[in-house]
């Protein structure tokens, strides 16, 4: 082999790696771009005020309901994932049972969203005879954002430096105050990051809602059970398949919202992690 | 101020506790499988093993008074469950994902990693973190919009005039819905998730090696093949299965883009079909309609189906990943 031909050969590879990132554009900025172009229409102030109406109206349910329905599975997956990653990372990182938990919410992290959709389906929606409601379909979100939780808070727990734990109970205090006040809020940047993850995967989840959640034209209700709830994933799937050109306008500017909201959502949790790389 | 022994039984008090909340995630998973177990039994029951094995779809005839008895349960005259050709649609349409998206999701963890400069890097790895984040609704809307008419115009002829002496290019291409859109739009959600896990794969090969590589004289590539590809290759294969369980059960684009198709194997690679994952949706509000309840129990069984298949895929990858971590932790 001759040593022009090594190097030619290290250049069409490395055409090959530039080809694929490019390919990979193709998709991300003809999805932003159907999305923007076509969503133009729907935008008017109508869509934050009005409640969806047959094939048209506005958004105003649907936006009030993803916000509710997913804060409130954030409110369940948030705390309870920042607990049990705070016993896989830091009070047992290297016992048995934290090693099997770890493992068994990295398969959960696996399992398809709509089986979980389903299990909500027979055991709160059917078994507890809750009907479609904005419970059901919070905590069908908040078993699918967990695991992410978990995983976040006990890498950026694994990051914290040893001598800050040490010096902590050298100081006298006790482990729960040294995770409290050293630990948690050294590892805070990941933790939040872990649950923004969560938030931007339950902003754009449909099939278990449509399971849990429902569907309902009226603006959310204070009602947790036995009353169903709108989301914006649901216009985007149902009004696209209408024949008529408003309905799908509201489909993509539903998307459109989903897509900024997933965005804002994105950076945040940038920032805070090149914060934390930084040092802050 | 706190006694000694106050501090030490909160801090037993915080160990059980977080522990019990972490033991959730067991708990969780356990009680899937009971449920769905529990859900699906009379279907189980009636079907046995034709459940996976036959083709048919049959909800039976709902308006007559006659019911069918098998194994002690009930159901409508007629009814028959059979889904594999939900098996076979989720099965093909995963293949063609993963095939589509190894070489680009490698290439792109390659370029990330091994090629460009950090400051570009980054913003490809934000773009490809934000193409994971898109919604799978979004990602059907454009597969509706752009995709389907595209296959139909313009992929789908062509692919026959280049592959058409293999059977399975052959046939009617129809309007662009079926296998090819779901393989495409599946590839499209699964590269981000490929890319990125190979991303933080290759970023453990250990320095020294790849320098020395490139010291001895190594062209880039060369290092590539004999350092980092070697030393990742068990990750990027657990990356891939990762990726391959996603495409199992994704749902929404699957269902927006693939025609939906009961009753009905795939023919072809423009065949119409239907995956598990799409049918438990599409299936619901027909299913719903049997006062027997069978067919909901049978959507439970699709379900428990998928469960099962998932946990098949994901404890592999899972073992594959954590190991090629550790190996990487080892050398640093």
């Amino acid at each position: 082999m001759t040593v022009a031909w090594r190097h030619l050969k290290d250049r069409i590879m490395l055409g090959l790696a530039v080809l694929m990132g490019l390919i990979i554009l193709v998709p991300v900025i003809g999805m932003l771009w159907l999305v923007v172009s076509h969503a133009l229409p729907a935008l008017t102030p109508s869509l934050f005020t009005e409640v969806t109406v047959g094939t048209g109206g506005g958004l105003a349910n649907a936006i009030v309901g993803t916000f509710y329905v997913v804060g409130l599975g954030i409110l369940f997956a948030g705390p309870l994932g920042i607990m049990a990653g705070v016993y896989v990372g830091e009070v047992d990182p290297s016992g048995r049972f934290a090693q099997f938990i770890r493992f068994t919410t990295d398969v959960m992290a696996g399992v398809p969203s709509i089986v979980i959709g389903y299990f909500g389906y027979v055991t709160l929606v059917l078994g507890l005879g809750w009907g479609f409601s904005t419970l059901a379909g919070a905590i069908a979100l908040a078993l699918i954002g967990v695991p992410y939780v978990v995983r976040s808070t006990e890498t950026a727990l694994s990051k914290v430096p040893r001598g800050m734990r040490e010096a902590s109970m050298a100081l006298g205090a006790s482990q729960t105050t040294t995770i409290w006040r050293v630990t948690l809020r050294e590892a805070l940047p990941g933790v939040v990051t872990g649950v923004l993850l969560a938030l931007s995967i339950a902003i754009g989840e449909t099939a278990p809602l449509l399971y849990t959640a429902g569907w309902s034209n009226y603006m959310p209700n204070l009602q947790l059970t036995h009353s169903p709830i709108g989301y914006l994933t649901y216009v985007v799937w149902t009004y696209i398949n209408e024949p008529f050109a408003p309905a799908q306008a509201l489909a993509y500017a539903a998307g459109l919202l989903l897509l900024l909201l997933i965005v804002i959502v994105n950076i945040v949790a940038r920032r805070l992690v090149s914060r934390s790389r930084l040092g802050r | 101020m706190a006694t000694p022994g106050k501090v030490r039984a909160l801090d037993r008090v915080m160990r059980v506790a977080t522990g019990i909340i972490a033991g959730g995630s067991l708990v969780a998973m356990a009680a899937i499988l009971i449920f769905l177990l529990r859900d699906s039994w009379p279907s189980i029951l009636y079907n046995g093993g034709h459940f996976l094995t036959s083709i048919s779809w049959n909800i039976g005839n709902l308006y007559g008074n006659s019911l069918s008895h098998h194994n002690g349960v009930v159901a409508p005259a007629g009814a028959a469950y059979g889904i594999l050709p939900f098996i076979l649609g989720t099965l093909l349409s995963s293949l063609i994902a993963v095939l589509l998206a190894v070489p680009l999701a490698v290439g792109i963890g390659l370029l990330l990693v091994e090629y460009l400069p950090w400051r570009i890097g980054e913003s490809l790895s934000f773009v490809v973190e934000m193409l994971a984040g898109i919604p799978s609704v979004v990602i059907g809307l454009w597969g509706i919009a752009v995709l389907i008419p595209w296959i139909g115009r313009d992929l789908g002829p062509w692919l026959q005039a280049v592959f058409g002496f293999i059977p399975f290019f052959r046939g009617p291409i129809g309007s662009g819905q079926g296998l090819l859109a779901a393989g495409l739009v599946l590839a499209v959600m699964i590269t981000p998730i490929i890319a990125a896990t190979t991303r933080d794969v290759l970023r453990q090969t250990p320095r020294e090696t790849k320098e020395g590589a490139l010291g001895l004289g190594l062209t880039r590539w060369e290092m590539i093949r004999a350092v980092s590809l070697p030393w990742s290759a068990s990750g990027i294969f657990g990356a891939v299965i990762l990726g391959l369980g996603r495409a199992l059960g994704e749902t929404m684009a699957v269902l927006m883009v693939s025609g939906s198709a009961v009753n009905y194997l795939p023919q072809n690679i423009f065949s119409p079909i239907g995956t598990m994952a799409a049918t438990i949706v599409s299936q619901l509000d027909s299913a719903m309609t049997d006062p027997t309840g069978m067919a909901v129990h049978a959507l439970a069984e699709i379900a428990l189906v998928l469960f099962v298949m998932s946990i098949l895929v994901n404890v592999p990858a899972r073992l594959l990943l954590s190991r090629a971590v550790k190996k990487g932790g080892e050398a640093q």
